[in-house]
């Protein structure tokens, strides 16, 4: 039975409950509900959240946990000789599963009866042909083997969601009898209901740390098994970037250092653009400028920051890669070959950084308390002397906080250097060279048609998880200094 | 009395408000330039803006366009019959059409050669089109009619000026260059017209071959599926979140390590998050690739941080005064936050939301990584095969137009762009105009 009429079926049992909860209810305390210990709808909320809550609870583990127990089963029946050389067992498994999908496919369109899906034989029966006739995707012939896998895996497919289907139903039903049993006028039903919602609110905030383990496992877990396959001495200091595409294994050179050049050296071309301009836009909005230019030119700026990063990538690809080329390319001074470089990027990073530089800085120049520049104009200083000698110097650890965000940001960021920075990894110091960084081979390793057992695709969990601790080691740290600034005015 | 009063006029420094020392000069100039950087700054800022917003528009814009080129025709009752009976259909129907647009050239007094092929090259298979719409319309038989038949994309280029006589190779088989003269022909006869290319709004994307033909139109789809995912988890799990965070979360550890999680998760990078998906959606739970499911789940955690920083200010700022109303009347603590303080706050948390979507509707890096790009989108059958069938989404449908290279695609990028950008300018628009009707200061 499919999932969502499970749930729906579920959801009518709850609400059944959830009447007869409340009318139970109601007539214990001879229809008058002020004899009630709660409301009404309280005892009805108990009997559907008492059904409802185990009941799909149940469903969600159930298909977790159903894959993997599967997968383990019918991996066993598998013999060694199936799986060939340079495949692996995974491999062979999602043959298995593509076969059982097929065989499924097929049953439902009438191509082959049922009979047929469970005892087909490869020698009788020219399976694979029928699965492609299908729709199927079959890419090689299958074998008796990965056939005899992939019926056990529909049967007990099928034996596990009968057995699913059955269990939620009868969990649903007791649930609902349970809340229905307790509709008496003694019983604390508000009280019941509200540590209900309760466990669901705390739920709900859970999620946050779920997400947080989350990242780490599916980081941890794979770059592990990259450094399984590839030695982590040569992945952090081998000079260079060179994944081999067909082969697998030895030929290909996986050092992060080139990346991690080209991440830096577009990051610090991006703050180079972003940090003055919006530094100075923030002084003159919080200093100089009257009201009424303050509320034209701010949210302005902050246009810059809702736009999408794709657009960004494109105006650097389509835009500035052109301009730039048009000066520094062979037509003009000659330092440039292609429209992607990494000033091509960072300009476009540039931009796309200046809001946050500015509306951080400008928040934290408005933190700083008017008596320090009274103070100043007392003594005889000028606007900008003020600005410069006491306000900016007071207002220092938050601004390197704010620029240390804009940093991590910049370091992050991947639509505007897939599409603007380039595709090969150098170590060069020439801003016109077209350089790659760490996004964008994590994008370039994933998104390939190369296995997920590779070395050539795992790599991108390893420098993921470079990126993932770099990124939030420049936070923790950037919000340690705003607040420990914060906490000298307040 | 002392030896300054003695000094002689000349030694005093001559200090005085109307006349500016060099000292003082050197302060002042200081002080405008410090100004003049600030300006500058910000001009250079409004500069990039403006600058984006032209390339967008006049980049994008001509996607929106389509050059036609409308011939009237006559077809007679014997001209149908004979063509129907006759072995090749469609080229009798092809001749017909030919003769009609000579003859209207020549009505115009422009005299030009040109034969079966050209025609093929710049309009594409005339006499197809003309025969079904003949078959359908048999009472349209003796009237005449003005046909407009969609242009070719490099005739579309051509008109833009995109594509010049200096950009085509010879021996390009989908272009000669006698038919830049055809076209130069054809306009002087005022035969071609600009109209709205309704087709890039609701078609899909084409292969690499038929750039003029793409269309966003599923990828908006894709993109609609993937925000009611968002909407439908995100929204009740942030507000839930939030509400315990904010009313009942006792300050101790658990809670501490919570608002740690979500402040640092703000700051995740989005490609992290598409790892996060690819890992645990794809490889994990096997939940389908490039489905809207997977990318509105990916986008909900991404999202879910926004949301429930934005809730959490919405929540704060009901006066306690509210509350406090509530449970002096009798109310438990669940319900004075879920009947006083939750509907008061809900303007601000429906802000919140919007924004986050936005924010989400916007996001590229994810998508690429659950194998949203790369294959030719098309239109789901049923609603729920919306959310489990592979499609795509706006951002990448745009990222997947510009890695080709082909100039048509590009714009059509740009033209996806403006798409894309008139979607969050609605939804930022509406969370402006909640904020402002219904914002209550306390």
């Amino acid at each position: 039975m499919p999932v969502f009429w499970l749930i729906l079926i579920v959801l009518a049992i709850s609400a059944v409950g959830f009447v007869v909860g409340r009318r139970r209810a109601l007539a214990s305390a001879d229809g008058d509900s002020r004899n009630l210990h709660s409301l009404p709808i309280y005892y009805g909320s108990n009997a559907f959240m008492k059904s409802v809550v185990p009941a799909l609870g149940l469903m969600f583990v159930w298909l977790l946990v159903q894959p993997l127990f599967i997968d383990n089963r019918i991996s066993q029946m598998i013999p060694e000789a199936e799986v060939r050389e340079g495949s692996n067992i995974g491999l062979v498994m999602s043959e298995v599963r593509r076969t059982a999908d097929g065989l499924e496919n097929a049953v439902n369109l009438s191509l082959i009866d049922d009979e047929t899906a469970k005892n087909a034989r490869i020698e009788l029966t020219d399976i694979t042909q029928r699965l492609r006739d299908a729709g199927q995707v079959v890419t090689n012939q299958i074998t008796q083997p990965v056939l005899r896998a992939a019926q056990a895996y529909r049967a007990m497919s099928q034996a596990s969601n009968l057995l699913m289907t059955i269990a939620v139903l009868i969990v649903a039903a007791l649930g609902a009898a349970w809340g229905m049993m307790e509709g008496q006028k003694a019983f604390r039903a508000r009280n019941t209901v509200e540590q209900g919602v309760m466990a669901l609110l705390i739920a709900a905030a859970s999620v946050a740390i779920l997400t947080t383990i989350g990242i780490v496992l599916s980081l941890i877990f794979n770059t592990i098994e990259f450094f399984s396959l590839y030695p982590a001495s040569e992945f952090f200091f081998l000079l260079e970037w060179a994944p081999s595409f067909s082969g697998r294994g030895g030929a290909s050179s996986l050092g992060i250092i080139p990346l991690l050049w080209g991440t830096l050296y577009i990051s610090f071309v991006a703050l180079l653009v972003a940090v003055p301009i919006g530094l100075f836009a923030a002084i003159y909005l919080s200093e100089y400028a009257g009201p009424k230019m303050r509320s034209i030119a701010k949210p302005l700026l902050e246009v810059l920051a809702g736009i999408p990063t794709i657009v960004y990538g494109l105006f650097a690809l389509l835009t500035i890669g052109p301009i730039l080329l048009s000066v520094f390319g062979d037509d003009g001074l000659g330092w440039m070959q292609g429209q992607r470089a990494v000033l091509t990027a960072g300009l476009a990073m540039g931009i796309m950084l200046i809001p946050f530089v500015s509306s951080l800085s400008d928040d934290i120049i408005n933190a700083v308390p008017q008596a320090m520049r009274d103070g100043s104009y007392g003594l005889g200083a000028t606007k900008s002397e003020t600005i410069k000698q006491v306000v900016l110097p007071a207002a220092l650890p938050g601004i390197v906080g704010a620029i240390l965000l804009a940093a991590s940001r910049a370091i992050g960021e991947t639509m505007i250097v897939v599409l603007g920075a380039g595709a090969a990894a150098r170590l060069s110091l020439n801003p016109f060279e077209a350089m790659t960084t760490v996004t964008a081979k994590i994008v370039s390793q994933l998104t390939g048609d190369s296995d997920f057992a590779s070395p050539e695709a795992l790599v991108a969990f390893a420098l993921g998880m470079t990126l993932f601790i770099i990124t939030l080691g420049l936070n923790v740290f950037a919000l340690y200094i705003v607040r420990k600034y914060r906490e000298q005015y307040e | 009395m002392t030896d300054a009063a003695m000094t002689p006029e000349s030694a005093r420094p001559t200090k005085s408000l109307t006349h500016e020392d060099a000292r003082t000069k050197k302060r002042n100039a200081s002080e405008r330039r410090f100004r003049a950087y600030g300006i500058a700054a910000i001009c250079t800022g409004l500069f990039f803006l403006l600058a984006l917003l032209a390339a967008i528009l006049s980049a994008g814009l001509p996607a929106f366009r389509q050059a036609v080129v409308e011939v009237p025709f006559t077809m007679t009752q014997e001209q149908f019959d004979e063509a129907e009976e006759a072995m090749l259909k469609t080229a009798i129907y092809t001749d017909y059409f030919i003769t009609s647009l000579s003859d209207t050239m020549q009505a115009e007094g422009v005299q030009i050669e040109f034969d079966e092929d050209a025609v093929d090259r710049l309009l594409g298979k005339v006499g197809g089109d003309l025969r079904a719409y003949y078959r359908e319309n048999q009472d349209q038989i003796g009237e005449q009619i003005g046909f407009e038949l969609a242009a070719s994309s490099r005739v579309d280029r051509y008109l833009k000026g995109t594509f010049t006589r200096d950009d085509l190779q010879s021996g390009n088989r989908f272009f000669m260059p006698e038919d830049f003269d055809l076209i130069d022909a054809m306009q002087e006869a005022g035969l071609i017209k600009q109209v709205f290319n309704w087709n890039f709004i609701t078609g899909v994307d084409t292969g690499v071959d038929n750039p003029g033909g793409a269309g966003i139109g599923a990828s908006v789809l894709g993109s609609f599926f993937m925000m009611l995912v968002v909407l439908a988890l995100s929204l009740p799990i942030g507000v839930a979140a939030s509400i315990y965070l904010e009313e009942f979360a006792p300050k101790n550890r658990f809670t501490d390590f919570i608002e740690v999680n979500i402040a640092n998760l703000a700051a995740v990078p989005s490609i992290v998050f598409g790892i996060l998906g690819l890992a645990v959606f794809i490889q994990f739970a096997h939940l389908p690739q490039s489905a809207p499911l997977v990318g509105g789940l990916v986008l909900t955690l991404m999202t879910l941080p926004t949301i429930i920083i934005s809730t959490r200010a919405s929540l704060k700022a009901v006066p306690p005064s509210i509350r406090d109303a509530a449970l002096g009347v009798g109310a438990s603590k669940m319900q004075s936050v879920f009947h006083h303080v939750l509907p008061l706050a809900a303007p601000g948390i429906l802000t919140g939301t919007i924004i986050g979507l936005a924010q989400a509707l916007g996001e590229t890096a994810p998508l690429l990584l659950i194998g949203m790009v790369g294959f030719v989108a098309r239109y789901p059958d049923t609603f729920v095969e919306g959310f489990l069938e592979p499609n795509s989404a706006v951002p990448a449908q745009i990222y997947n137009w510009a890695a080709r290279s082909d100039a048509v695609f590009t714009e059509k990028a740009w033209g996806g762009i403006i798409v894309l950008l008139l979607f969050l300018i609605t939804m930022n628009t509406i969370a402006v105009i909640l904020r402002r009707r219904f914002e209550r200061r306390w």
